[in-house]
């Protein structure tokens, strides 16, 4: 291994030009975070539907909403972040269909398009056809979610993104993000029972994901040298340490001690802290894991 | 036909002149390098020697880069060349987040990907890319590396050669000769902070870009 190589050697870069540094900054991860909510609404506005259904309709226009207005923030931030980003229409004119940003860019669209028309059925009381295209909506938020995964096992360079966690990751972090939306949403409209499942929804999104980054955080140095030098930014002393661990705390240690007294007492009144911690924090861990890998030399 | 490329790290002496003739041969902007050359220092005092390593894009049987090109910007050429046209790239870095050998960059200039393309423009007319003709020690060898008859060929069949990242599964077709972990994995030696050669790199901002 490379730590044993270093000290006998003794080898030191002493001409090569500058690393290039951060490529994918903080519009990425505005990215991620705002396609989280996108989606997570879908989910758990659906989950609603179903369960809580008099509910639901309180929150019907205002999840559709919510649901465009992330997913425009989140196509907004990646056409932004293109160097060329008046070129945008090539992925629709010369799509490349390994690519898994192509194959995330078309799906989208589609979605896009279906949410337009429930709002449209929902102002219109079409209530058959908003149902029916929710189910489409749902199938079709699946990949949205996922995709960015998909980039991210594309991009082989970066091992620590390389991973099956991510996938698990990017969909506990739309149904972290959706059940903390829909409970500031719903705060005055919502019954207990569904004010309690989604607190339940909440928390176990929060302590599953925080479980996987611990889980990647001890285990992930036994895995390859490139992924243990990428997870030295992170760990003790590191030189993003202090802004993995506020991530970790804000977006999942807080929202769980905050569900489980909020559940234990029967009272709802401090899930939208719980929500706001969840929101806000999950912006710092998206992003301190997207810097992460990027400041390790490729060559 | 597929092209590759053999650097014999024996031979190299670090002159740049590759480096130098390839920024000119494709009008490379200033902080931009399709081809370096790094250094490398080895060992204690008095017992230290300095490798040269030349970088560039390694133009691999199963690009990463074209496969996560969401508009074949990236693309293969009949002869084993990973092209890239700049008129369709819309600057979205896919493939400098894929590419395991930090080949790719974005040009400050067009804000656009750019790299190495083992100057296909020159091959295609029959000519050698500029950092071969350049080299004075006949260090870079290119050629068809399916015709056993080629000097290419030739030099990998008798010598010792590695790839570099192999692990990656990504097939490079650029090959070195006399090259060990320090020249060739990234994380085999340390970088120091303010003691290179030259620190004061000028970065051009991107030009309409961000």
């Amino acid at each position: 291994m490379v730590e044993h190589t270093i000290p006998a050697t003794n080898a030191v870069v002493t001409l090569d030009v500058a690393l290039p540094g951060i490529v994918w900054g903080w519009m990425i991860t505005m990215n991620m975070w705002a396609k989280s909510i996108g989606t997570g609404v879908l989910f758990l506005g659906y989950y609603l539907s179903k369960r809580y259904s008099e509910d639901f309709a309180k929150l019907k226009l205002g999840t559709i909403v919510i649901s465009l207005i992330f997913i425009h923030l989140f196509l907004l931030f990646t056409v932004l972040d293109l160097h060329q980003m008046f070129r945008f229409w090539h992925i629709f004119a010369y799509p490349h269909w390994t690519s898994a940003i192509t194959v995330g860019a078309w799906i989208v669209s589609v979605l896009v398009g279906v949410l337009f028309v429930m709002a449209w059925a929902k102002l219109t009381n079409k209530d058959e056809l908003f149902n029916k295209l929710f189910v489409i909506a749902i199938i079709l938020a699946i990949p949205v979610t996922l995709y960015t995964a998909g980039i991210m096992s594309e991009a082989t360079a970066r091992e620590l993104w390389q991973m099956p966690t991510e996938m698990v990751q990017m969909m506990l972090a739309a149904t972290l993000t959706g059940s903390a939306t829909l409970l500031l949403l719903g705060h005055g409209k919502l019954s207990d029972d569904a004010k309690r499942d989604l607190a339940v929804i909440l928390g176990l999104s929060a302590f599953s994901a925080f479980l996987l980054y611990m889980g990647e955080y001890i285990f992930g140095n036994m895995k390859a040298e490139e992924l243990q030098a990428t997870l030295a930014y992170i760990q003790s002393g590191g030189e993003y340490a202090s802004m993995f661990w506020l991530g970790q705390s804000i977006a999942y240690i807080v929202p769980v001690v905050l569900v489980l007294l909020s559940i234990n007492s029967k009272s709802y009144g401090i899930l939208p802290l719980a929500s706001v911690s969840a929101i806000a924090g999950l912006w710092i861990v998206k992003h301190v894991w997207l810097i992460i890998p990027q400041l390790i030399p490729m060559s | 036909m597929k092209l590759g490329f053999l650097v014999d790290l024996n031979l190299c002496m670090g002159c740049k002149g590759c480096e130098i003739a390839c920024k000119v041969e494709n009008e490379v902007p200033l902080s931009s390098w399709r081809l370096r050359v790094k250094y490398v220092d080895i060992g204690t005092f008095p017992e230290t020697k300095r490798t040269f390593t030349p970088l560039r894009c390694n133009h691999c049987e199963d690009a990463p880069c074209e496969r996560i090109c969401p508009v074949s910007a990236l693309h293969y050429m009949d002869n084993g060349i990973v092209n890239i046209d700049k008129e369709r790239c819309i600057g979205c870095a896919g493939c400098v987040m894929a590419c395991p050998y930090g080949a790719i960059y974005i040009d400050p200039e067009t804000n656009t990907a750019d790299k190495c393309t083992y100057c296909a423009h020159r091959v295609s007319s029959g000519l050698m890319p500029a950092c071969v003709v350049a080299c004075p020690v006949e260090a870079n060898i290119f050629g068809d590396i399916e015709d056993p008859t080629s000097a290419i060929s030739k030099y990998i069949m008798e010598h010792d050669v590695k790839v570099r990242k192999p692990e990656k599964g990504t097939h490079p077709k650029h090959y070195y000769a006399g090259g060990g972990d320090v020249n060739l994995n990234p994380l085999a030696s340390v970088r120091e902070e303010g003691h290179q050669l030259f620190n004061n790199i000028t970065h051009l901002e991107h030009i309409g870009g961000h």
